[in-house]
């Protein structure tokens, strides 16, 4: 199967600083990345804040640009276009952000924001228009009668389904799920996965689903990528990596998650340290600095990324012994 | 019972003014108790009352439209609720202290952390600069800061979150409280920072014997946790129980939604069971038992009479009409001799 999304070797880095403070140094947003997205599945990056998991979405959004590398989407590379160029392939690449209040705006009735794309992008008719927004909404689980109402009138959870409505109003190939649910309380957080999944049949969606919470991860995933300090450090299809983690983060992301069981047998292996600096990133493996089975060879050069088949990818030295 | 109740909150009301005539209730008729050396879990979802429960106990409303306007706040026999704010001032930070969610914006942005701690340690104990500084390194040493030296010296915006947590928890423990509360302590932080810091938690309590009470939304977080959980519903206490009973056999039907709701990592399900509807509005909660328009097993008399906290007997209550006959009767008797 021909992959819908392909990510080559992306690099992406940001000046250190803003205005006066700008300075060469550079923060090492993403780098060196590379996966494929195929039709039909949910792709999951997951890491701890600051590894550079919203910066991949933003780069297949072209919300970014990267400084290296390549991003096919559909047959096409689409890094180097121009926003003009991009602008009808928007229409296959949809965005849910993670806070439905910062992203609905705020002087913008409920069907007016969803039906913002179709404005964009087709040529309907006012009325055609309302027609699709009023089923969309129904489809979320809002009715027709939430359509003209303002977002402060909706809680967190009926703002999401409205953000999810929006995505889905040109028919979208692929949509990017910034932390769609980290805003929600657990019981809404349940209902709004749920509808995620029903969509995904319903319309044959593709998703590249961005959390850091694993168990969420582990429930909506098909395949997932997990990222430290810019580098994806494993990628590995869900049972897998859930089943079978090899690199060392993963086993110590995986042991830190609180179990909702008390009952559960608890050994921690717990991490020593924060996760260091982007700035001056250390030569060879990211995770050098906190990985208890750290060596002198870990600190020589980049690690390369070794296939254990089955689409098992690790980059760590030390997995055979 | 051998451990001793530090902290005793009898049917605590506390009221948000909204309007000329209106108010809300945020908390209502809250009671529960938490003794020494031991971790109570206050859960719950957002806007359920848990925050404002905290806030209320350490007295934390001045300047706002918030008051406490019933019930009794005992810390080790002292009800709090009638002592003046100068009081109070010398019993937060000694007596009882909190840390909160955020501990980057609970920190002072303009002074270094030297300053900070010596502070709070100064104005609650005798002890003179230096001394109080030494006791400061020592606590940043105990809360496993590796340089503490440097960190003295530092100001806040230079310490990572997990850093600033570790500050505002030697902070919050240098006068040896006998209660701590600790609202969502650990959410912000990333999980292999909170697994640390969780870790700290457990190993205060162990070492001072201190009450904590732990607020969070974590139900991961409280069975790892807490020996004793509540779980609060629309500002009122739905369900209390020991850990392993509740994960086992929650009783009320909101907390079994709850439990059901939380994706367990390991168990391979790809659908969750979710509760329909959302959290009802204060200014407008319904009539009879507030979780009736989401519950599943509501029947007639939920939706016009509110039920109260059944005592079950052995730490288990629950606020539900099902559970009505299988309440102990034992209190009751008691009080009518």
């Amino acid at each position: 199967m021909t992959p819908l999304l392909s990510v080559k070797n992306v690099t992406k880095t940001f000046p250190a600083g803003k205005g006066m403070k700008a300075s060469k140094a550079r923060v090492h947003a993403v780098n060196n990345i590379s996966f494929d997205i195929y039709p039909g599945e949910t792709f999951s990056v997951v890491g701890e804040s600051g590894c550079g998991k919203s910066t991949t979405g933003r780069l297949v959004d072209h919300l970014l640009v990267p400084d290296s590398g390549e991003i096919w989407f559909n047959g096409q590379d689409i890094s180097k276009l121009s926003e003009k160029e991009m602008r009808p392939l928007r229409k296959d690449i949809q965005m849910i952000f993670q806070d439905p209040n910062g992203s609905l705006n705020p002087r913008m009735r409920v069907e007016d924001l969803v039906a913002e794309p179709l404005l964009v992008h087709t040529n309907l008719s006012a009325g055609e228009r309302l027609k699709v927004v009023h089923e969309l909404l129904q489809i979320v689980g809002l009715g027709a009668k939430h359509a003209r109402r303002y977002p402060h009138e909706f809680s967190g959870g009926q703002r999401q389904r409205i953000g999810i409505a929006r995505a889905l109003t040109v028919r979208p190939k692929l949509i990017i799920a910034d932390e769609p649910v980290s805003a929600l309380d657990v019981s809404i957080q349940a209902q709004v996965l749920n509808l995620m999944q029903k969509l995904q049949q319903d319309y044959d969606l593709t998703y590249l689903f961005i959390s850091h919470d694993l168990s969420v991860v582990e429930m909506i995933s098909d395949r997932i990528a997990v990222m430290y300090l810019g580098s994806i450090v494993e990628l590995a299809p869900k049972k897998e990596l859930y089943g079978n983690p090899k690199h060392p983060y993963t086993k110590a992301l995986l042991s830190a998650v609180p179990i909702p069981d008390p009952t559960a047998n608890r050994e921690h292996e717990l991490l020593q340290g924060d996760i260091p600096s982007t700035i001056n990133l250390p030569v060879g493996c990211p995770f050098q600095t906190r990985c208890p089975r750290c060596t002198e060879a870990c600190k020589q050069k980049p690690i390369e990324p070794r296939d254990l088949g089955n689409g098992h990818i690790v980059s760590c030295i030390h997995i055979d012994d | 019972m051998t451990e001793q109740v530090l902290l005793d909150v009898r049917d605590l009301r506390t009221e948000f003014k909204t309007g000329r005539k209106q108010s809300v209730t945020a908390v209502n008729g809250v009671s529960f108790q938490v003794r020494s050396g031991e971790i109570v879990g206050l859960v719950g979802e957002s806007g359920c009352g848990k925050s404002v429960t905290s806030l209320s106990i350490m007295q934390l409303f001045r300047n706002t439209n918030g008051k406490v306007t019933g019930g009794e706040v005992f810390l080790k026999g002292k009800n709090l609720l009638t002592c003046s704010e100068k009081e109070m001032r010398a019993i937060r930070g000694k007596e009882i202290s909190m840390i909160f969610q955020e501990p980057m914006s609970s920190l002072n942005p303009s002074m270094r952390i030297d300053a900070q701690l010596i502070e709070a340690i100064r104005l609650h104990t005798d002890l003179d600069k230096k001394a109080a500084r030494a006791h400061a390194l020592d606590m940043l040493g105990r809360v496993g800061i590796a340089n503490p030296e440097m960190v003295l010296r530092s100001f806040p915006h230079q310490l990572s979150g997990g850093m600033s947590q570790r500050v505002m928890i030697a902070m919050a423990m240098c006068c040896d409280p006998t209660v701590l509360i600790a609202d969502e302590p650990t959410t912000a932080l990333d999980v292999t920072i909170q697994a640390q810091i969780l870790q700290l938690m457990r190993k205060i309590r162990a070492e001072n014997d201190t009450g904590i009470l732990l607020i969070t939304h974590d139900l991961g977080v409280v069975a790892e946790m807490c020996s004793r959980v509540i779980v609060m519903y629309a500002g009122r206490i739905v369900e209390e129980a020991p850990v392993e009973e509740l994960f086992a056999c929650p009783k009320h039907p909101y907390t079994q939604g709850l439990i059901a709701s939380v994706p367990k990592l390991g168990s391979g399900v790809t659908s969750l069971p979710s509760i329909p509807g959302s959290v009802p509005d204060l200014s407008m909660m319904p009539e009879g038992c507030k979780f009736a328009p989401r519950c599943s097993k509501a029947c007639d008399r939920c939706h016009k009479e509110e039920p109260a906290l059944f005592d079950l007997g052995g730490d288990r209550k629950s606020r539900c009409w099902l559970h009505e006959s299988e309440q102990v009767k034992s209190t009751k008797k008691e009080a009518a001799v």
